[in-house]
């Protein structure tokens, strides 16, 4: 009797929740992995709903909660939320994704979106930026400036994305310098000022002298800046503060003008369950400012590049390539298609090192 | 001056009363922080504490109460055991994971076949996992005579480590599209722990915790291997002329807490967290630490300390979605919990005195 008289009032709760956002303002819900002080993935993603808050003024409410562990957590997090009477749920990494799913489920009457993964539902939709192509024009800038040949790269989680930005960066570092050497640090986070520092610390002590991160504080800038000659790249978001040494550029992801769209979207009521994978030409992924400390002729032959990949005459994963082993991936003039790309799990040739597993 | 005696007998009335105390001073801090940071002290002190257990949405936060509270219980329930007898195993979020891992994978093991055997099978291999985690720190503090809380501590990260590797290769989901995380095991009936009654919270590892509670109970007040723990505890060498054999003891300490953390990992990856992946501990084996020294080492005491914490944990969250309010304003309130719980316990320990200076 207890259980029915819960489940009672849970369909009451529920009817209450739907209604309720019926009448009023759009409510949008954000979950962020980080803090939203952490200057990179989820500050952008702040940035966002900072902007859908701009557009929308008083017809929209949002809320957030940062720093939401992925796992059991994240889906109270989400029901919590939903319960609200949020109307659409930004879900931004990508461990939240069966979290998602399943909160989706209980709440047919609320649309999600989760950022870079694969499971879609009716009221699901998934979206990512395609930061491969921003690392094909670090990766050429960072080819151009080492000295020592050496770059090093912090990798957050051996998933496809990060794997797919490492083959991208070391393909075109490669061909702006066919003497490059690539040391990968795998720290297991996307946030741990901590270990990123002494991610960076490690690569420095190895004669690295440009580094790359695929993490989101700005710890190995700072190790950067105190060691002095060494470059680095912003990472999600532009680490301006950083500029002009050691930052000398960045790969910012830009979510506001996807937010705006989707949130209103569900305001008109035209709201579908689709998988977006936007890169620089819709202006999802950006280059920061490229510092005066590159040379003149190097930040034309990376803006060239971001120009070609944005108009589309130019694909990063660009035939000839092999994989790691040395078996043929692409044919001479052949580009990987999206599926391939997707769910890479493996290096490319002339990468040292494996991808963990 | 104020001055202060130890009372010959901790105070029974205060060590009763203290949590309350501590409860109320809390919130006087607590809501001086939140009106400092320009949200309703009232209102953000009524979503943490009132809400989730009265409000509007009640009915699914109890169920979260639950499913949060029950393995800081199973783990704290453990933990107590060892810490009453001076044995501190400090990793019991290895053993944890290591539950999960060992459990999960006798699941996955079977994955497709279905059978009522399997749960069971996997309950087994999670004690084991944690067991034979802790009895690293055992054998090597009873043969090598190591200290127990370096190596649990630093088996935590090896555990870690363990679990990435397990997320990536053995335990990846075949059919994943190569991202990292084992099979989703709420998708595999029999392998799963959903809730026993829908909506509750109510699952295996939460009955486990009550049942642990209980017979923690009657071992300590009621059993010899009870006496011989509280009697290592206040004096060893007494301990030892009572016949108690220390090594044994160091064994079943450890070996218990650490099957107790590894059943509530297992219970955790097979229920509210459905599936092996690289971030899947969230640190209930060290919040587990601090659950059982609030609950005074004492089964009841650690329920209720596992509840309080599970609260704080939900209500902050919702104090978080709700107000805005900021993630490390959240984790300093519930420091201020912790703080003034040691604090306040001063009071049952001594008493003030106003004394006169003495003249020269």
């Amino acid at each position: 009797m207890h259980v029915t008289k819960l489940l009672a009032g849970a369909t009451v709760a529920l009817g209450l929740a739907t209604a309720a956002v019926a009448a009023d303002k759009t409510k949008v819900g954000f979950i962020y992995v980080g803090p939203i002080g952490d200057l990179g993935w989820s500050y952008e993603h702040n940035e966002g709903r900072l902007a859908v808050e701009e557009a929308y003024g008083d017809k929209v409410e949002t809320v957030y909660q940062e720093s939401v562990p992925e796992g059991a957590d994240a889906e109270r997090a989400l029901t919590q939320m939903a319960l609200q009477g949020a109307d659409i749920i930004f879900t931004t990494s990508f461990g939240y994704m069966d979290p998602t799913i399943n909160v989706a489920e209980k709440f047919p009457n609320v649309v999600f979106e989760h950022a870079t993964g694969y499971k879609r539902a009716d009221n699901v939709s998934t979206y990512s930026a395609r930061f491969y192509e921003g690392r094909a024009v670090i990766g050429h800038i960072a080819g151009k400036m080492t000295k020592s040949n050496k770059i090093g790269y912090i990798a957050s989680f051996p998933i496809p994305e990060v794997i797919r930005g490492i083959n991208s960066a070391y393909i075109h570092a490669r061909k702006a310098n066919p003497d490059v050497e690539f040391s990968v640090v795998w720290v297991y986070t996307w946030f741990d000022p901590a270990k990123e520092g002494d991610a960076a610390k490690a690569l420095i002590d190895q004669g690295i002298d440009v580094i790359m991160q695929h993490t989101d504080s700005t710890a190995p800038q700072a190790v950067a800046k105190d060691a002095g000659g060494v470059y680095t790249f912003g990472q999600a978001s532009d680490m301006a503060a950083y500029a002009p040494m050691p930052r000398i550029s960045s790969i910012i992801d830009n979510w506001a003008p996807y937010y705006v769209t989707r949130v209103g979207a569900v305001m008109d009521g035209t709201w579908q369950s689709v998988d977006t994978w936007d890169g620089i030409a819709p202006g999802m992924v950006k280059i920061g400012e490229m510092s005066d400390v590159i040379p003149e002729d190097v930040r034309a032959e990376a803006m060239a590049i971001s120009d070609s990949i944005a108009s589309g005459e130019y694909h990063p994963f660009t035939g000839p390539l092999n994989k790691q082993d040395g078996g043929a991936w692409l044919a001479e003039g052949e580009t990987a298609d999206d599926g391939t790309l997707a769910g890479m799990n493996f290096y490319v040739e002339g990468l040292t090192g494996s991808v963990p597993n | 001056m104020i001055r202060l005696d130890k009372r010959p007998q901790p105070s029974r009335l205060w060590a009763a009363v203290t949590p309350l105390v501590a409860v109320v001073l809390t919130m006087l801090a607590g809501g001086a922080l939140f009106a400092f940071l320009g949200k309703n002290p009232v209102e953000a002190i009524r979503t943490i504490f009132w809400d989730p257990v009265f409000g509007e949405f009640a009915w699914y936060y109890r169920g979260q109460l639950l499913v949060k509270a029950g393995p800081l219980i199973l783990i704290a329930i453990g933990l107590s055991l060892g810490f009453r007898a001076g044995i501190w195993n400090i990793g019991a979020e290895g053993q944890y994971i290591v539950g999960a891992i060992c459990g999960a994978g006798v699941g996955l093991a079977f994955y497709p076949a279905e059978g009522w055997y399997i749960f069971p099978l996997m309950v087994i291999a999670g004690a084991l996992g944690g067991f034979v985690w802790a009895m690293i720190p055992a054998i090597l503090k009873t043969r090598f005579n190591t200290n127990e809380i370096l190596v649990s501590l630093l088996l935590v990260y090896v555990a870690e480590q363990l679990l990435a590797s397990m997320s990536l290769g053995l335990l990846r989901n075949p059919e994943g599209a190569g991202f990292p995380g084992s099979r989703n095991l709420k998708q595999y009936e029999a392998a799963s722990n959903p809730e026993l009654f829908a909506g509750t919270g109510m699952h295996w590892g939460v009955v486990a915790a009550f049942l642990a509670v209980i017979l923690a109970y009657v071992l300590l007040n009621r059993h010899m291997l009870g006496f011989q723990i509280r009697l290592t505890g206040q004096s060893p060498r007494a301990a030892r002329f009572a016949g108690v054999r220390p090594n044994l003891l160091i064994v079943v300490c450890l070996g218990a807490s650490g099957a107790l953390a590894g059943l509530a990992g297992l219970f955790e990856v097979s229920g509210p967290a459905g599936q092996i992946s690289i971030d899947f501990n969230s640190g209930y084996g060290f919040t587990a630490i601090i659950v059982a020294f609030l609950g005074r080492l004492h089964p009841v005491g650690i329920l209720l300390a596992g509840l309080l914490l599970a609260l704080t944990f939900i209500g902050g969250e919702a104090a978080q979605a709700n107000m805005q309010l900021p993630a490390s304003a959240i984790q300093a309130f519930q420091g201020m919990l912790l703080f003034f719980l040691l604090a306040v316990d001063v009071l049952a320990n001594y008493r003030f005195r106003l004394k006169k200076r003495e003249a020269a």
